[in-house]
């Protein structure tokens, strides 16, 4: 059995610790590329979102590297991500794949069905040692989202930004040849000590820009057109309101008990989004709000094309830019996104927020004389 | 003091109209309806409302603007879920927030909460505070529900004697005498999607009525016998957990599969969520029973001679078949 997953962002390198530790081979697909995307679009319905039409390209290159079982979590709605499985079940059959989808969907009161899944995955039916990997996956991939943090922070700071991105490039190349969770984490360890060395400018203030919308055009890099990397090429520091981390520490506890990040997001939320609307458009709105209250200087939304919850919150973003004086950038991502365009938007963007900051700083230079 | 509550004609007035307007009779509510959907409130709808939002949402917006400067209160209830573990659409859920940050200067909007997702019971709560507004009592508040719901029930009833779902409401509100009753011997074509988009007669353009002068039984989603839409909706892989979208699937997996129909044509909204999904499982299933589908997709820029002559050479296409399909000559 070669296991399979689809891209998103670092959730790849903890899947595939995980896996190992459990004597599992796994077969990475390709990092996403037009390919993928091209590969994608050609098979999914033309209406489906982007996520979908990037895992169709994520299987079939991975199929071709060998794949034979895939590995996928699912939801109950209301978002139409809960029927990305029978779909994409459907295209790989009518293409001719004969492949095994494993599914994690959410329990509902019949948890045997979701261990069942564990148990099948992980190919041993010792409880004890699933829990053991899935311990040291939350771990490896705590560890990956502080790195993608530290560097998203550090690209700012750097005076040349280009050598955090090196270091970025050589983990990604190097960490599929890695293998087992401790020496991934130690290979992380040591990029993150490589990060930190990196030289600084001698700057004591930053501009910051939080990043919400759609979990996956958030998290994956190739669908936002690496944003962070952009952003901090610009000197901005780029917090992203999710990350695989954060979803699992929601999902695996902390969210039943009302501690975990997302409560507050929903408190934040509630005077403008009471109820849930599907995927993540309650917590954008409530992100967003916080990040103005922890006074970023902007705030950008991505979401896929058609995105339904993302649309709702899209309609609520301008009360909430009026009530908290912070600019908000909406970019809606797809296969027919062009680079040139959405980089001048962010260039726009970027130009009124230095603006602003320098008026703000004018403004208490008049008001001290 | 007799309010004025205004109920735009948009989304689920389709579904639930006959409900509300009863209810809020009982309480002694005045009800004004928005205009009909026309050219004015489509394009005030489009310029008033997010660009990526869908054609049903947009024309609603253009509903609420066309009422708000009339009466005392909007009524935009915030429909999560009205079956247990079943949801609505994100932008259903998300509704009233949607209009009332972007439509300024609006009356107070009515939106009770409607979740029944976790307990069906869930509904007297809001039924309550419903009637809280207009400083009507519980007990009373659930007795006008209750007399509301028989008569909604009563309409429905006539979806089953082969009434068109739109003209059982006209029935209720007695603009319609007459009705068409299904005859032997014509083409049965299936008729599916979202009630807002198939029962709005200007976006939709009429498609019902140049459906049924074309002489075919046409049958929609709602005709359908709800256990069987229960029973057929089980078929597929996962549980459905939108309520639109289990009533579609199974209406169409049920005449599909019971061999009830010999065409479906199935009209969605640019950019609907659910449709994306709901299209490519009925269009796989057509194909499996080697039914005719066809797909037809409607946005504010939908040019109505091009529907016109994709409908008509699809019942063309579904007569000859009916007819000729076994005639082919052995000469070629």
């Amino acid at each position: 059995m070669k296991i399979t997953f689809p891209h998103m962002g670092n959730v790849y390198i903890a899947g595939k610790g995980m896996l190992e530790d459990l004597g599992r081979e796994v077969v990475l697909p390709p990092p996403c590329s037009k390919k993928t995307l091209e590969i994608g679009t050609k098979y999914s319905p033309e209406s489906i979102c982007l996520p979908l039409k990037i895992n169709i390209g994520n299987y079939i290159e991975s199929i071709e590297r060998g794949a034979d079982t895939i590995l996928l979590t699912g939801s109950c709605g209301p978002c139409r991500y809960g029927f990305y499985s029978v779909i994409e079940k459907n295209i790989l059959k009518e293409l001719g794949y004969n492949v095994d989808f494993i599914v994690f969907d959410p329990p509902e009161g019949k948890p045997s069905n979701l261990i069942n899944s564990f148990k099948k995955a992980a190919g041993t039916d010792n409880v004890i040692k699933i829990f053991k990997g899935f311990y040291k996956g939350k771990k490896i991939i705590e560890k990956a989202d502080n790195l993608t943090k530290l560097s998203n922070i550090k690209r700012a700071h750097a005076i040349y930004p280009e050598k955090v991105d090196n270091i970025m490039n050589d983990f990604y190349k190097d960490i599929e040849d890695v293998h087992g969770s401790s020496e991934i984490i130690s290979f992380i360890n040591y990029t993150n000590k490589r990060i930190n060395s990196v030289k600084e400018k001698k700057q004591s203030e930053y501009m910051k820009v939080g990043i919400v919308g759609e979990i996956y055009t958030i998290i994956e890099p190739f669908v936002n057109l690496e944003i962070e990397k952009k952003l901090g090429h610009f000197g901005i520091e780029v917090e992203k309101s999710l990350t695989p981390s954060k979803w699992l520490s929601h999902h695996l506890g902390l969210g039943n008990i009302g501690i975990s990040e997302e409560r507050k997001k929903w408190k934040a939320a509630k005077p403008y989004l009471r109820t849930l609307v599907g995927g993540h458009g309650r917590e954008t709105v409530g992100s967003a709000i916080l990040y103005a209250k922890e006074d970023y200087d902007g705030v950008i939304q991505i979401l896929p094309f058609n995105c339904m919850p993302e649309i709702v919150a899209e309609s609520i973003l301008p009360t909430v830019q009026k009530d908290y004086n912070i600019p908000i950038l909406t970019l809606v991502v797809d296969e027919m996104t062009g680079e040139a365009g959405y980089l001048t938007r962010l260039e726009a963007f970027v130009d009124l927020l230095k603006k602003r900051r320098e008026e703000k700083k004018n403004g208490e230079l008049l008001l001290r004389g | 003091m007799n309010y004025k509550v205004g109920i735009p004609q948009g989304l689920l007035f389709y579904e639930y109209y006959p409900l509300w307007k009863e209810f809020f009779s009982e309480l002694g509510v005045e009800v004004l309806l928005s205009t009909k959907t026309n050219k004015k409130i489509l394009d005030s709808g489009v310029s008033n409302c997010v660009d990526d939002a869908c054609l049903p949402v947009k024309v609603f917006h253009g509903h609420v603007i066309d009422l708000k400067d009339k009466v005392d209160f909007l009524f935009v209830p915030k429909i999560i879920s009205v079956k247990k573990r079943e949801f609505e659409c994100p932008k259903i859920l998300g509704l009233p927030e949607m209009v009332s940050n972007t439509i300024k200067d609006l009356p107070p909007i009515i939106d009770p909460e409607i979740n029944l997702w976790k307990s069906e019971k869930n509904i007297s709560d809001s039924i309550t505070e419903l009637g809280k507004v207009f400083n009507v009592n519980k007990s009373k508040t659930k007795k006008a529900y209750k007399k509301a719901c028989n008569k909604y029930y009563d309409v429905r009833r006539h979806l089953n004697s082969h009434v068109i779902p739109i003209d059982a409401i006209k029935i209720y509100n007695k603009l319609l005498k007459n009705t068409n009753f299904k005859k032997k011997d014509r083409l049965n074509i299936l008729l599916l999607g979202h009630p807002y988009n198939i029962y709005d007669e200007y976006i939709s353009m009429n498609i019902i009525e140049k459906m049924v002068k074309q002489d075919i039984n046409l049958i929609t989603s709602d005709m359908v016998d709800t256990k069987k839409i229960n029973y057929y909706s089980k078929k597929i892989p996962k549980r459905m957990f939108w309520t639109a979208g289990r009533r579609l699937i199974g209406s169409a997996y049920s005449l599909l599969e019971e061999e009830k129909v010999n065409g479906i044509i199935y009209v969605s909204s640019f950019g609907c969520g659910l449709d994306s999904i709901l299209i490519d499982l009925v269009q796989r299933k057509a194909s499996l029973k080697n039914i005719p589908f066809t797909l037809l997709t409607i946005d504010e820029h939908t040019g109505e001679a091009g529907i016109n002559t994709r409908i008509e050479a699809f019942i063309d296409m579904m007569k000859w078949r009916l007819n000729d399909e076994n005639n082919i000559s052995t000469h070629g």
